[in-house]
């Protein structure tokens, strides 16, 4: 390792001030801290003293969507396989979704990470590594098949104007993963409308087979669709889907992970969990028939679709939620309660995870904003102010 | 039901200004500081709820073909539309003029903040757009009342929003070419995809 300590030591002058490739000093300055704890103090702004850092932060993130995202591999080969009418061994299956999972993640890299060199450069800000993690959501939110050079696209959209024109990583108001998403679900709904699902085809990726996701068998014959699967397969993942999000097991690792590093908020995602689950119960109460839609119980709403994914990694995003813990709270269970409502009532989405989690996103400011007036206003009058 | 659906719609689904784009300048220019597009909200809200209806019976009453019959049967077929969109203005401006000197005499803080926007109110697009959206959609009078309440709320709903996310933007390196209008429109853009949430929604 040291021997790497001195080669980057030894190119550092090139990199500095008055160095022949100072332009690229953010590219250096990436590789040196990836690699390395960088000497340097932070220069600006109060300090906590504290062993966590960005770095540390969003690396923890990166291992909390491993489970995810190694199970979402797996689970993609050995759908294909089943599609084309045979069951895949454990690692063969696993070797078919590396091959699908890893061009895509290559190309978000590759897109997403030359924009944000490219920015780093002129606006001569650091490079960070809050894109390790937007970059390894955005491939596990898009389904299996998604053409290359749309996913591109979407990558560079999301970074752009979700997140560089407001300056970066921290500030941003939107999540740069959801955004992407979005773009790409209203950009081109014949591929990632989701009412169908995709499985790649075997030989080449454009033969995908598609059939109706278990959210869209729902809104066509309510509950009893329940009857042709079962709960623990839906728990588990075994079932198509965006290479992510069909494990709510996995996503539940990732959660004990976020939580115990208290990276994550758990105020956000159990109130994304109650919102859910109330207005899940609420429906059920309304539902004329136990075979309608409406009557569906509140924990196969957790199961299927995007909504463990969401609550844990997307939801919880400390940059895009609500900052404030009362309004957390608020901000939680409006998701909760927004995405049942889409799920159950809008005909034109199937899921409404996604948009109710960017719609909060939008209300997060005014959340806060109000939580901290009343705060204010409370401290006033204990002290007799006015 | 119908009515609750019509709601729904005109706070989310149509909102004013961001699904229409109507109101943008006072949108843009009022939406600063949370506070100011709060009383600005209100005001709007106000406006819309009372003029809707209003214009509503007056297209009724008055305007529309053959509304004048009620007087004089003789005169079934005067058709007086040609005159809504000035009769229009005339009730919006007037409402504004009641609003403007009830805040200047409640809260003169606010009617100073507001500045040259409150008149303005009475050429704002959305007001002027609730009116003649509920002439073009033929709605009657319990319509119009939820039909101004609904998009008055989503328009006030919407610039909340945006003046909470432009305070929270005080803290982000925005680029130098863009700051000012140019983020604001782009925020405004992916807050209108963020309301695509309510796309489609039937009660």
């Amino acid at each position: 390792m040291s021997f790497l300590r001195r080669q980057l030591d030894k190119i550092a002058p090139l990199f500095e001030e008055g160095g022949r490739l100072h332009k690229l000093y953010p590219l250096y300055e990436a590789a040196d801290s990836f690699l390395y704890t960088p000497g340097r103090r932070t220069s600006e702004g109060p300090h906590i003293r504290d062993g966590i850092d960005l770095k540390r932060t969003m690396m923890t993130v990166v291992w909390a969507l491993l489970p995810c995202a190694l199970f979402g591999m797996w689970n993609a080969g050995r759908q294909a396989g089943l599609a084309a009418g045979q069951d895949p061994g454990a690692a063969e299956a696993f070797l078919a979704g590396l091959l699908m999972f890893l061009p895509r993640y290559l190309v978000v890299m590759a897109v997403g990470g030359g924009i944000e060199t490219v920015f780093a450069a002129v606006r001569k800000h650091e490079i960070n590594e809050g894109f390790l993690v937007t970059g390894l959501l955005i491939p596990l939110i898009v389904p299996p098949t998604i053409p290359l050079w749309q996913l591109a696209l979407g990558t560079a959209f999301g970074v752009v104007i979700g997140k560089e024109v407001f300056g970066g990583t921290g500030m941003n108001v939107l999540n740069p993963a959801l955004t992407t998403r979005v773009f790409l679900f209203f950009a081109y709904p014949a591929q990632i409308s989701g009412d169908l699902v995709w499985v790649a085809g075997r030989e080449h990726w454009l033969d995908g087979f598609s059939g109706a996701t278990p959210l869209a068998h729902f809104y066509a014959d309510g509950a009893a669709a329940t009857a042709g699967m079962s709960w623990s397969d839906a728990f588990l993942g075994l079932m198509p889907g965006s290479f992510g999000e069909t494990s709510t097991l996995c996503c539940l690792i990732g959660a004990a992970i976020l939580l115990f590093t208290r990276i994550a908020s758990w105020r956000v995602m159990l109130g994304c969990l109650l919102g859910m689950a109330g207005t899940a119960s609420l429906f059920n109460l309304l539902a004329p028939s136990p075979e309608h839609y409406l009557a569906l119980p509140w924990y196969w709403h957790l199961v299927v679709g995007g909504f463990a994914f969401g609550t844990v990694f997307m939801a919880t995003d400390p940059v895009s939620a609500a900052q404030t813990d009362t309004g957390r709270w608020i901000y939680g269970v409006l998701i909760g309660v927004l995405t049942v409502l889409v799920r159950v009532v809008n005909p034109a989405y199937p899921e409404g995870m996604m948009l109710a989690i960017l719609f909060m996103n939008i209300f997060a400011p005014v959340i806060d904003y109000y939580v901290v007036k009343a705060n204010v206003k409370r401290r006033e009058q204990r002290l007799g102010v006015q | 039901m119908e009515l609750l659906n019509l709601f729904v719609k005109s706070v989310f689904v149509e909102n004013m200004a961001l699904a229409f784009f109507l109101g943008m300048c006072s949108f843009l220019a009022v939406s600063k500081k949370v506070e100011t597009a709060m009383g600005l909200g209100m005001a709007v809200t106000f406006v819309q709820t009372v003029t809707v209806p209003l214009n509503n019976l007056i297209y009724t009453w008055l305007l529309k073909e053959g509304a004048l019959s009620w007087i004089s049967p003789s005169l079934a077929g005067v058709d007086l539309s040609f005159l809504s969109f000035i009769a229009f203005i005339a009730t919006i401006a007037a409402m504004v003029q009641i609003v403007e000197m009830t805040i200047d005499r409640f809260a003169p803080k606010l009617y100073t903040t507001l500045g040259v926007f409150l008149p303005l109110i009475a050429v704002n697009c959305a007001i002027l757009g609730g009116s003649l959206f509920m002439v073009q959609r033929e709605y009657d009078f319990a319509q119009s009342v939820v039909f101004g309440l609904g998009s008055g709320l989503g328009w006030w709903l919407a610039i909340l929003a945006l003046a909470a996310v432009r305070e929270k933007m005080k803290y982000s390196n925005v680029p130098h070419g863009l700051r000012g209008l140019g983020i604001t429109f782009l925020t405004a853009g992916l807050m209108a995809m963020g309301f695509m949430l309510f796309g489609g929604i039937k009660l």
